[in-house]
Protein backbone atom coordinates (compact mmCIF):
# COMPACT_ATOMS: atom_id res chain seq x y z
CA UNK A 1 0.00 0.00 0.00
CA UNK A 2 2.79 2.46 1.12
CA UNK A 3 4.35 1.61 -2.30
CA UNK A 4 1.19 3.10 -4.22
CA UNK A 5 1.23 6.23 -2.05
CA UNK A 6 4.90 6.66 -2.84
CA UNK A 7 3.96 5.84 -6.50
CA UNK A 8 1.13 8.29 -6.89
CA UNK A 9 3.27 10.74 -5.29
CA UNK A 10 5.77 10.62 -7.79
CA UNK A 11 3.02 10.73 -10.39
CA UNK A 12 1.71 14.20 -9.15
CA UNK A 13 4.91 15.52 -8.96
CA UNK A 14 6.60 14.14 -12.10
CA UNK A 15 7.39 16.96 -14.29
CA UNK A 16 6.24 15.14 -17.18
CA UNK A 17 2.64 15.38 -15.81
CA UNK A 18 2.59 18.75 -15.62
CA UNK A 19 3.31 19.96 -19.33
CA UNK A 20 1.66 18.82 -22.81
CA UNK A 21 -1.48 18.85 -23.98
CA UNK A 22 -2.22 15.84 -21.74
CA UNK A 23 -0.94 17.58 -18.92
CA UNK A 24 -2.41 18.40 -15.27
CA UNK A 25 -2.78 22.00 -15.86
CA UNK A 26 -4.88 21.38 -19.39
CA UNK A 27 -6.54 18.57 -17.83
CA UNK A 28 -8.13 21.11 -15.16
CA UNK A 29 -8.46 23.68 -17.57
CA UNK A 30 -10.79 21.40 -19.68
CA UNK A 31 -12.35 20.34 -16.35
CA UNK A 32 -12.95 23.70 -15.58
CA UNK A 33 -14.24 24.63 -19.25
CA UNK A 34 -16.66 22.17 -19.24
CA UNK A 35 -18.19 22.25 -16.01
CA UNK A 36 -17.91 26.79 -16.82
CA UNK A 37 -19.90 25.80 -20.15
CA UNK A 38 -22.30 23.56 -18.31
CA UNK A 39 -23.19 25.67 -15.74
CA UNK A 40 -23.91 28.88 -18.00
CA UNK A 41 -26.51 26.69 -20.33
CA UNK A 42 -28.37 25.28 -17.16
CA UNK A 43 -28.45 28.89 -15.43
CA UNK A 44 -29.66 30.37 -18.66
CA UNK A 45 -32.41 27.55 -18.97
CA UNK A 46 -33.35 26.97 -14.84
CA UNK A 47 -33.43 30.30 -13.31
CA UNK A 48 -36.02 32.03 -16.08
CA UNK A 49 -38.46 28.91 -15.98
CA UNK A 50 -37.43 28.92 -11.65
CA UNK A 51 -38.54 32.72 -11.42
CA UNK A 52 -41.26 32.39 -13.67
CA UNK A 53 -42.63 29.63 -11.68
CA UNK A 54 -41.71 30.84 -8.25
CA UNK A 55 -43.20 34.07 -8.95
CA UNK A 56 -46.45 33.45 -10.51
CA UNK A 57 -47.01 30.20 -8.66
CA UNK A 58 -48.31 28.61 -12.17
CA UNK A 59 -46.55 25.20 -13.35
CA UNK A 60 -45.35 24.98 -9.80
CA UNK A 61 -46.28 20.63 -9.58
CA UNK A 62 -44.75 20.15 -12.74
CA UNK A 63 -41.95 22.22 -12.65
CA UNK A 64 -41.16 19.64 -8.90
CA UNK A 65 -42.28 16.73 -10.58
CA UNK A 66 -40.00 17.27 -13.67
CA UNK A 67 -36.93 18.33 -11.35
CA UNK A 68 -37.52 15.19 -9.40
CA UNK A 69 -37.68 12.93 -12.02
CA UNK A 70 -34.52 14.09 -13.45
CA UNK A 71 -32.73 13.74 -10.51
CA UNK A 72 -33.46 10.15 -10.70
CA UNK A 73 -31.87 9.88 -13.59
CA UNK A 74 -28.83 8.03 -13.96
CA UNK A 75 -25.66 10.52 -14.88
CA UNK A 76 -23.88 7.63 -16.97
CA UNK A 77 -26.36 6.30 -18.96
CA UNK A 78 -27.63 9.74 -20.03
CA UNK A 79 -24.35 10.54 -20.89
CA UNK A 80 -24.27 7.09 -23.11
CA UNK A 81 -27.80 7.39 -24.73
CA UNK A 82 -26.76 10.76 -25.99
CA UNK A 83 -23.60 9.85 -27.47
CA UNK A 84 -24.86 7.16 -29.05
CA UNK A 85 -27.72 9.12 -30.01
CA UNK A 86 -26.11 12.48 -31.37
CA UNK A 87 -22.29 11.27 -31.59
CA UNK A 88 -19.01 11.36 -30.27
CA UNK A 89 -18.00 15.11 -29.72
CA UNK A 90 -17.87 18.52 -27.17
CA UNK A 91 -21.90 18.79 -27.45
CA UNK A 92 -23.83 15.46 -26.67
CA UNK A 93 -22.45 14.65 -23.25
CA UNK A 94 -22.17 18.39 -22.47
CA UNK A 95 -26.43 18.68 -22.59
CA UNK A 96 -26.49 15.48 -20.75
CA UNK A 97 -24.86 17.28 -18.09
CA UNK A 98 -27.03 20.56 -18.34
CA UNK A 99 -29.85 18.02 -17.98
CA UNK A 100 -28.42 16.58 -15.04
CA UNK A 101 -27.51 20.06 -13.57
CA UNK A 102 -30.71 21.78 -14.50
CA UNK A 103 -32.70 20.24 -11.44
CA UNK A 104 -30.74 21.74 -8.36
CA UNK A 105 -31.07 25.11 -10.03
CA UNK A 106 -34.38 24.82 -11.20
CA UNK A 107 -35.61 23.84 -7.57
CA UNK A 108 -32.97 26.36 -5.63
CA UNK A 109 -34.75 29.11 -7.76
CA UNK A 110 -38.18 28.27 -7.18
CA UNK A 111 -37.60 27.77 -3.46
CA UNK A 112 -36.37 31.07 -3.02
CA UNK A 113 -38.30 32.89 -4.83
CA UNK A 114 -41.35 31.05 -3.29
CA UNK A 115 -40.21 31.58 0.49
CA UNK A 116 -39.57 35.24 0.24
CA UNK A 117 -42.11 36.56 3.25
CA UNK A 118 -45.41 37.61 1.31
CA UNK A 119 -45.37 40.89 3.42
CA UNK A 120 -42.12 41.80 1.19
CA UNK A 121 -43.80 41.09 -2.09
CA UNK A 122 -47.39 42.67 -1.13
CA UNK A 123 -45.27 45.71 0.23
CA UNK A 124 -43.73 45.63 -2.57
CA UNK A 125 -46.78 45.84 -4.95
CA UNK A 126 -48.16 48.69 -2.75
CA UNK A 127 -45.55 50.97 -3.19
CA UNK A 128 -46.56 50.70 -7.40
CA UNK A 129 -44.16 48.33 -8.14
CA UNK A 130 -44.55 46.71 -11.91
CA UNK A 131 -44.36 42.51 -11.38
CA UNK A 132 -40.99 42.68 -13.22
CA UNK A 133 -40.39 45.19 -10.76
CA UNK A 134 -41.34 43.15 -7.75
CA UNK A 135 -39.51 39.78 -9.12
CA UNK A 136 -36.76 41.87 -9.83
CA UNK A 137 -36.15 44.64 -7.02
CA UNK A 138 -37.80 42.57 -4.05
CA UNK A 139 -38.46 39.03 -4.78
CA UNK A 140 -35.02 37.97 -6.18
CA UNK A 141 -32.49 40.30 -3.63
CA UNK A 142 -34.08 38.49 -1.22
CA UNK A 143 -34.39 35.03 -2.66
CA UNK A 144 -30.52 35.02 -3.73
CA UNK A 145 -29.14 32.72 -0.49
CA UNK A 146 -31.53 30.37 -1.21
CA UNK A 147 -30.77 30.68 -5.12
CA UNK A 148 -26.84 30.30 -4.68
CA UNK A 149 -27.27 27.34 -2.63
CA UNK A 150 -28.74 25.83 -5.56
CA UNK A 151 -26.34 27.02 -7.88
CA UNK A 152 -23.21 25.75 -5.74
CA UNK A 153 -25.09 22.29 -5.40
CA UNK A 154 -25.02 22.30 -9.47
CA UNK A 155 -21.52 23.10 -9.59
CA UNK A 156 -20.55 20.44 -7.78
CA UNK A 157 -22.19 18.11 -9.60
CA UNK A 158 -21.14 19.17 -12.42
CA UNK A 159 -17.69 19.05 -11.21
CA UNK A 160 -18.43 15.45 -10.30
CA UNK A 161 -20.19 14.08 -13.48
CA UNK A 162 -17.50 15.93 -16.15
CA UNK A 163 -15.05 13.39 -14.45
CA UNK A 164 -17.03 10.72 -15.85
CA UNK A 165 -17.20 12.42 -19.00
CA UNK A 166 -13.78 11.38 -19.69
CA UNK A 167 -14.97 7.75 -20.75
CA UNK A 168 -16.34 9.35 -23.86
CA UNK A 169 -13.38 10.53 -25.39
CA UNK A 170 -13.51 13.97 -23.93
CA UNK A 171 -10.45 15.49 -22.10
CA UNK A 172 -10.90 16.44 -18.43
CA UNK A 173 -9.29 15.22 -14.97
CA UNK A 174 -11.24 12.29 -15.76
CA UNK A 175 -8.99 11.04 -18.37
CA UNK A 176 -6.28 10.12 -15.85
CA UNK A 177 -8.67 7.19 -14.28
CA UNK A 178 -9.76 6.02 -17.68
CA UNK A 179 -6.23 6.01 -18.81
CA UNK A 180 -4.78 4.56 -16.07
CA UNK A 181 -7.85 2.07 -16.05
CA UNK A 182 -6.68 0.42 -19.34
CA UNK A 183 -3.09 0.15 -18.50
CA UNK A 184 -3.75 -0.71 -15.27
CA UNK A 185 -1.46 2.28 -14.02
CA UNK A 186 -3.20 2.37 -10.36
CA UNK A 187 -1.38 5.46 -9.34
CA UNK A 188 -2.34 7.56 -12.08
CA UNK A 189 -6.15 6.56 -11.60
CA UNK A 190 -5.02 7.58 -7.87
CA UNK A 191 -3.54 10.70 -8.70
CA UNK A 192 -6.21 11.91 -10.63
CA UNK A 193 -9.03 11.11 -8.39
CA UNK A 194 -7.09 12.89 -5.62
CA UNK A 195 -6.82 16.21 -8.25
CA UNK A 196 -10.54 15.45 -8.97
CA UNK A 197 -11.31 15.40 -5.25
CA UNK A 198 -8.75 18.14 -4.13
CA UNK A 199 -10.58 20.69 -7.40
CA UNK A 200 -14.29 19.84 -5.84
CA UNK A 201 -13.04 20.82 -2.56
CA UNK A 202 -11.27 23.92 -3.41
CA UNK A 203 -13.72 25.24 -5.61
CA UNK A 204 -16.62 24.39 -2.90
CA UNK A 205 -14.41 26.82 -0.77
CA UNK A 206 -14.41 29.85 -3.24
CA UNK A 207 -18.10 29.61 -3.48
CA UNK A 208 -18.67 29.37 0.45
CA UNK A 209 -16.29 32.27 0.72
CA UNK A 210 -18.36 34.34 -1.47
CA UNK A 211 -21.06 33.32 -0.60
CA UNK A 212 -19.72 34.85 2.71
CA UNK A 213 -18.08 38.08 1.41
CA UNK A 214 -21.09 39.11 -1.16
CA UNK A 215 -24.49 37.66 0.08
CA UNK A 216 -23.97 37.19 3.91
CA UNK A 217 -27.49 39.25 4.23
CA UNK A 218 -29.96 35.96 3.89
CA UNK A 219 -33.10 37.61 4.03
CA UNK A 220 -35.28 34.18 3.49
CA UNK A 221 -33.18 31.74 6.01
CA UNK A 222 -33.41 34.29 8.66
CA UNK A 223 -37.15 34.62 9.98
CA UNK A 224 -36.04 37.78 11.59
CA UNK A 225 -34.46 39.52 9.37
CA UNK A 226 -37.24 39.16 6.47
CA UNK A 227 -39.66 40.54 9.47
CA UNK A 228 -37.39 43.41 9.74
CA UNK A 229 -37.32 43.84 6.26
CA UNK A 230 -41.22 43.51 5.82
CA UNK A 231 -40.99 46.80 8.33
CA UNK A 232 -38.63 48.23 6.84
CA UNK A 233 -40.55 48.16 3.13
CA UNK A 234 -43.69 49.60 4.51
CA UNK A 235 -42.12 52.54 5.40
CA UNK A 236 -41.27 54.32 2.18
CA UNK A 237 -37.95 56.34 2.56
CA UNK A 238 -35.99 53.46 3.95
CA UNK A 239 -37.37 50.83 1.53
CA UNK A 240 -35.79 52.50 -1.09
CA UNK A 241 -32.45 52.01 0.14
CA UNK A 242 -33.45 48.60 0.99
CA UNK A 243 -34.69 47.58 -1.94
CA UNK A 244 -31.64 48.43 -4.52
CA UNK A 245 -28.73 47.98 -1.94
CA UNK A 246 -29.88 44.46 -2.07
CA UNK A 247 -30.19 44.46 -5.89
CA UNK A 248 -26.25 45.45 -6.05
CA UNK B 1 -38.50 -4.53 -26.00
CA UNK B 2 -37.20 -7.79 -27.31
CA UNK B 3 -34.20 -7.48 -26.70
CA UNK B 4 -35.50 -6.58 -22.77
CA UNK B 5 -37.26 -10.50 -22.90
CA UNK B 6 -34.14 -12.05 -24.42
CA UNK B 7 -32.39 -11.16 -21.68
CA UNK B 8 -34.45 -10.60 -18.63
CA UNK B 9 -32.78 -12.82 -16.92
CA UNK B 10 -29.44 -10.67 -16.81
CA UNK B 11 -31.22 -7.94 -16.46
CA UNK B 12 -32.90 -9.15 -13.10
CA UNK B 13 -29.50 -10.04 -11.89
CA UNK B 14 -28.22 -7.33 -12.47
CA UNK B 15 -31.10 -5.00 -10.96
CA UNK B 16 -30.62 -8.03 -8.08
CA UNK B 17 -26.66 -6.59 -7.30
CA UNK B 18 -27.85 -2.78 -8.08
CA UNK B 19 -29.99 -2.97 -5.09
CA UNK B 20 -27.97 -4.97 -2.78
CA UNK B 21 -24.86 -2.02 -3.77
CA UNK B 22 -27.33 0.77 -3.17
CA UNK B 23 -29.37 -0.54 -0.03
CA UNK B 24 -26.39 -1.44 2.56
CA UNK B 25 -25.02 1.86 2.26
CA UNK B 26 -28.68 3.37 3.37
CA UNK B 27 -29.22 0.51 6.35
CA UNK B 28 -24.94 1.80 7.67
CA UNK B 29 -26.20 5.00 6.83
CA UNK B 30 -28.87 5.28 9.42
CA UNK B 31 -27.12 2.91 12.14
CA UNK B 32 -23.69 5.04 12.24
CA UNK B 33 -25.71 8.56 11.41
CA UNK B 34 -27.83 8.31 14.25
CA UNK B 35 -25.46 7.89 17.13
CA UNK B 36 -23.12 9.91 15.49
CA UNK B 37 -25.62 13.10 15.94
CA UNK B 38 -26.59 12.08 19.18
CA UNK B 39 -23.37 12.16 20.44
CA UNK B 40 -22.09 15.56 17.96
CA UNK B 41 -25.15 16.84 19.77
CA UNK B 42 -24.20 17.17 23.28
CA UNK B 43 -20.72 18.44 22.36
CA UNK B 44 -20.16 21.55 20.61
CA UNK B 45 -16.43 20.82 19.86
CA UNK B 46 -17.57 17.71 17.93
CA UNK B 47 -20.60 18.77 16.48
CA UNK B 48 -19.03 21.46 14.00
CA UNK B 49 -16.31 18.81 13.14
CA UNK B 50 -18.50 16.29 12.26
CA UNK B 51 -20.61 19.07 10.25
CA UNK B 52 -17.89 19.96 8.40
CA UNK B 53 -16.52 16.72 7.83
CA UNK B 54 -19.50 15.45 6.88
CA UNK B 55 -19.55 18.49 4.18
CA UNK B 56 -16.32 18.02 3.00
CA UNK B 57 -17.17 13.88 2.25
CA UNK B 58 -20.09 14.94 0.62
CA UNK B 59 -18.15 17.42 -2.31
CA UNK B 60 -16.12 14.93 -2.98
CA UNK B 61 -17.04 13.30 -6.34
CA UNK B 62 -17.94 9.25 -6.27
CA UNK B 63 -15.60 8.26 -9.22
CA UNK B 64 -12.72 9.86 -7.51
CA UNK B 65 -13.78 8.05 -4.12
CA UNK B 66 -14.24 4.64 -5.57
CA UNK B 67 -10.32 5.14 -7.03
CA UNK B 68 -9.42 6.20 -3.76
CA UNK B 69 -10.86 4.15 -1.40
CA UNK B 70 -9.01 0.65 -2.07
CA UNK B 71 -5.88 2.38 -1.30
CA UNK B 72 -6.98 3.29 2.15
CA UNK B 73 -9.17 0.47 3.25
CA UNK B 74 -6.59 -2.03 1.34
CA UNK B 75 -8.99 -3.89 -1.02
CA UNK B 76 -8.85 -4.51 -4.42
CA UNK B 77 -10.18 -1.56 -6.79
CA UNK B 78 -12.67 -4.21 -8.52
CA UNK B 79 -14.14 -4.87 -5.26
CA UNK B 80 -17.58 -3.96 -4.62
CA UNK B 81 -16.87 -3.25 -1.05
CA UNK B 82 -15.64 0.25 -2.22
CA UNK B 83 -18.90 1.34 -3.70
CA UNK B 84 -20.40 0.42 -0.48
CA UNK B 85 -18.31 2.44 1.40
CA UNK B 86 -18.17 4.96 -0.66
CA UNK B 87 -21.86 5.45 -0.86
CA UNK B 88 -22.37 4.95 3.11
CA UNK B 89 -20.02 7.83 3.74
CA UNK B 90 -22.35 10.27 1.48
CA UNK B 91 -25.29 8.85 3.25
CA UNK B 92 -24.08 9.34 6.62
CA UNK B 93 -22.65 13.22 5.73
CA UNK B 94 -26.50 13.52 4.16
CA UNK B 95 -28.07 11.66 7.31
CA UNK B 96 -25.61 13.41 10.01
CA UNK B 97 -27.33 16.79 9.39
CA UNK B 98 -30.61 15.75 8.49
CA UNK B 99 -31.01 14.26 12.31
CA UNK B 100 -28.92 16.90 14.45
CA UNK B 101 -31.93 19.06 12.43
CA UNK B 102 -34.27 17.28 13.73
CA UNK B 103 -33.12 16.45 17.39
CA UNK B 104 -32.81 20.43 17.88
CA UNK B 105 -36.02 20.91 16.50
CA UNK B 106 -37.63 18.88 19.20
CA UNK B 107 -39.42 20.47 21.48
CA UNK B 108 -37.74 21.29 24.50
CA UNK B 109 -40.66 21.55 26.38
CA UNK B 110 -41.75 17.65 25.40
CA UNK B 111 -38.09 16.83 26.48
CA UNK B 112 -38.15 18.18 30.18
CA UNK B 113 -41.37 16.23 30.15
CA UNK B 114 -39.77 13.35 29.75
CA UNK B 115 -37.48 14.09 32.18
CA UNK B 116 -39.78 15.38 34.46
CA UNK B 117 -42.01 11.99 33.69
CA UNK B 118 -38.64 10.21 34.89
CA UNK B 119 -37.51 9.18 31.17
CA UNK B 120 -33.80 8.21 31.71
CA UNK B 121 -31.72 9.77 28.84
CA UNK B 122 -30.99 6.77 26.94
CA UNK B 123 -34.81 5.84 27.05
CA UNK B 124 -35.77 9.51 26.08
CA UNK B 125 -33.55 8.87 22.99
CA UNK B 126 -35.01 6.21 22.06
CA UNK B 127 -38.55 6.91 23.22
CA UNK B 128 -38.77 10.60 22.01
CA UNK B 129 -35.79 12.08 20.16
CA UNK B 130 -35.59 9.75 17.93
CA UNK B 131 -39.28 8.75 17.11
CA UNK B 132 -39.82 12.55 16.48
CA UNK B 133 -36.99 12.82 13.98
CA UNK B 134 -38.21 9.66 12.01
CA UNK B 135 -39.87 12.49 9.30
CA UNK B 136 -36.88 14.02 8.48
CA UNK B 137 -34.87 10.76 8.95
CA UNK B 138 -36.77 9.21 5.97
CA UNK B 139 -37.06 12.80 4.04
CA UNK B 140 -32.81 12.24 4.06
CA UNK B 141 -32.73 8.54 3.70
CA UNK B 142 -35.35 9.44 0.24
CA UNK B 143 -32.69 11.66 -1.06
CA UNK B 144 -30.06 9.12 -0.40
CA UNK B 145 -31.85 6.37 -1.95
CA UNK B 146 -32.35 8.23 -5.00
CA UNK B 147 -28.65 9.26 -5.62
CA UNK B 148 -27.65 5.82 -4.50
CA UNK B 149 -29.23 4.19 -7.35
CA UNK B 150 -27.97 6.62 -9.71
CA UNK B 151 -24.09 6.76 -8.44
CA UNK B 152 -24.29 3.26 -8.01
CA UNK B 153 -24.19 2.72 -11.87
CA UNK B 154 -21.14 4.91 -11.70
CA UNK B 155 -18.87 2.00 -10.59
CA UNK B 156 -20.11 0.07 -14.36
CA UNK B 157 -17.13 2.20 -15.39
CA UNK B 158 -14.65 0.38 -13.52
CA UNK B 159 -16.05 -2.70 -13.94
CA UNK B 160 -18.13 -3.65 -10.33
CA UNK B 161 -21.70 -5.78 -11.45
CA UNK B 162 -24.73 -3.72 -11.40
CA UNK B 163 -26.88 -1.80 -14.25
CA UNK B 164 -24.47 0.58 -15.40
CA UNK B 165 -23.17 -2.56 -16.95
CA UNK B 166 -25.76 -1.61 -19.82
CA UNK B 167 -24.86 1.60 -20.29
CA UNK B 168 -21.07 0.45 -20.82
CA UNK B 169 -21.96 -2.77 -23.00
CA UNK B 170 -24.18 -0.94 -24.71
CA UNK B 171 -22.11 2.14 -25.84
CA UNK B 172 -19.14 -0.43 -26.82
CA UNK B 173 -21.55 -2.41 -29.13
CA UNK B 174 -23.02 0.80 -30.29
CA UNK B 175 -26.46 -0.57 -29.19
CA UNK B 176 -29.06 1.76 -27.80
CA UNK B 177 -31.64 -0.27 -26.74
CA UNK B 178 -29.38 -1.58 -24.04
CA UNK B 179 -28.94 2.07 -22.86
CA UNK B 180 -32.63 2.56 -22.83
CA UNK B 181 -33.42 -0.60 -21.03
CA UNK B 182 -30.62 0.31 -18.24
CA UNK B 183 -32.14 3.61 -17.89
CA UNK B 184 -35.62 2.85 -17.34
CA UNK B 185 -34.65 -0.22 -15.05
CA UNK B 186 -32.95 2.60 -12.52
CA UNK B 187 -35.45 4.64 -13.24
CA UNK B 188 -38.23 1.89 -11.77
CA UNK B 189 -35.66 0.72 -9.19
CA UNK B 190 -35.62 4.53 -7.67
CA UNK B 191 -39.39 4.26 -7.91
CA UNK B 192 -39.58 1.16 -6.32
CA UNK B 193 -37.51 2.36 -3.25
CA UNK B 194 -38.72 5.60 -3.40
CA UNK B 195 -42.69 3.85 -2.20
CA UNK B 196 -41.15 1.06 0.61
CA UNK B 197 -39.67 4.33 1.89
CA UNK B 198 -42.83 6.38 2.20
CA UNK B 199 -44.53 3.45 3.29
CA UNK B 200 -42.18 2.24 6.19
CA UNK B 201 -42.45 5.35 7.42
CA UNK B 202 -46.23 5.59 7.40
CA UNK B 203 -45.95 2.46 9.36
CA UNK B 204 -43.36 3.67 11.82
CA UNK B 205 -45.31 7.20 12.54
CA UNK B 206 -48.78 6.48 12.70
CA UNK B 207 -49.03 9.60 14.86
CA UNK B 208 -48.61 11.69 11.65
CA UNK B 209 -51.52 10.80 9.83
CA UNK B 210 -53.88 11.05 13.30
CA UNK B 211 -52.51 14.88 13.25
CA UNK B 212 -55.59 15.96 12.12
CA UNK B 213 -58.50 14.03 14.05
CA UNK B 214 -56.20 14.73 17.25
CA UNK B 215 -55.68 18.09 17.21
CA UNK B 216 -59.20 18.76 16.85
CA UNK B 217 -60.04 16.82 20.36
CA UNK B 218 -56.43 17.22 21.79
CA UNK B 219 -58.13 19.43 24.27
CA UNK B 220 -60.48 17.24 25.35
CA UNK B 221 -58.79 14.48 27.31
CA UNK B 222 -55.27 14.22 28.67
CA UNK B 223 -54.45 11.27 26.52
CA UNK B 224 -55.61 13.33 23.06
CA UNK B 225 -52.83 16.30 24.40
CA UNK B 226 -50.10 13.38 24.49
CA UNK B 227 -50.77 12.92 20.96
CA UNK B 228 -51.09 16.55 19.71
CA UNK B 229 -47.50 17.39 21.16
CA UNK B 230 -45.38 14.88 18.91
CA UNK B 231 -47.87 15.05 16.23
CA UNK B 232 -47.67 18.64 16.15
CA UNK B 233 -43.57 18.50 16.56
CA UNK B 234 -43.41 15.82 13.77
CA UNK B 235 -45.49 17.98 10.81
CA UNK B 236 -43.25 21.21 12.18
CA UNK B 237 -40.40 18.75 11.06
CA UNK B 238 -41.41 17.67 7.89
CA UNK B 239 -42.60 21.29 6.64
CA UNK B 240 -38.63 22.41 7.77
CA UNK B 241 -36.94 19.40 5.87
CA UNK B 242 -39.77 20.11 2.27
CA UNK B 243 -38.01 23.61 2.51
CA UNK B 244 -34.68 22.68 3.06
CA UNK B 245 -34.89 19.90 1.32
CA UNK B 246 -35.71 22.12 -1.52
CA UNK B 247 -32.88 24.51 -1.10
Amino acid sequence: MSSVVTETIAWLTDPANWSGSAGIPVRLAEHLLYTGLVMVIATAIAVPIGLYVGHTGRGRVAAVAVAGALRALPTLGLLTLFVLLAGIGLMPPIWALVILTVPPLLAGTYAGIASVDRNVVDAARAMGMTELQVLFRAEFPNALPVMYGGFRTGVLQAIATVSVVAYINLGGLGRYLFDGLVLSDFPQMLGGSLLIAGLAIAVDLVLALIQRLFLSQGASTQPNRSQQAAVDLTDPVPAGTAVQGGTS
Amino acid sequence: MEWFLANSEQVFSLAAQHLVLAILPMVFGVLIAVPLAQVARQNRGLRSVVLTASSLLYTIPSLALFIILPTVLGTRILDPVNVVVALTIYAVALLVRATLDAFDSVDEDLRQAAVAMGFKPFARFLQIDLPLSLPVLFAGLRVVSVSNISLVSVAALLGIGNLGMLFTSGLQRDFVTEVVVGIIAILILALLMDAVLVLLERLLTPWTRAAGSSTASGADSGAGQEKTGPAAAALRLSDAQTSGGAS
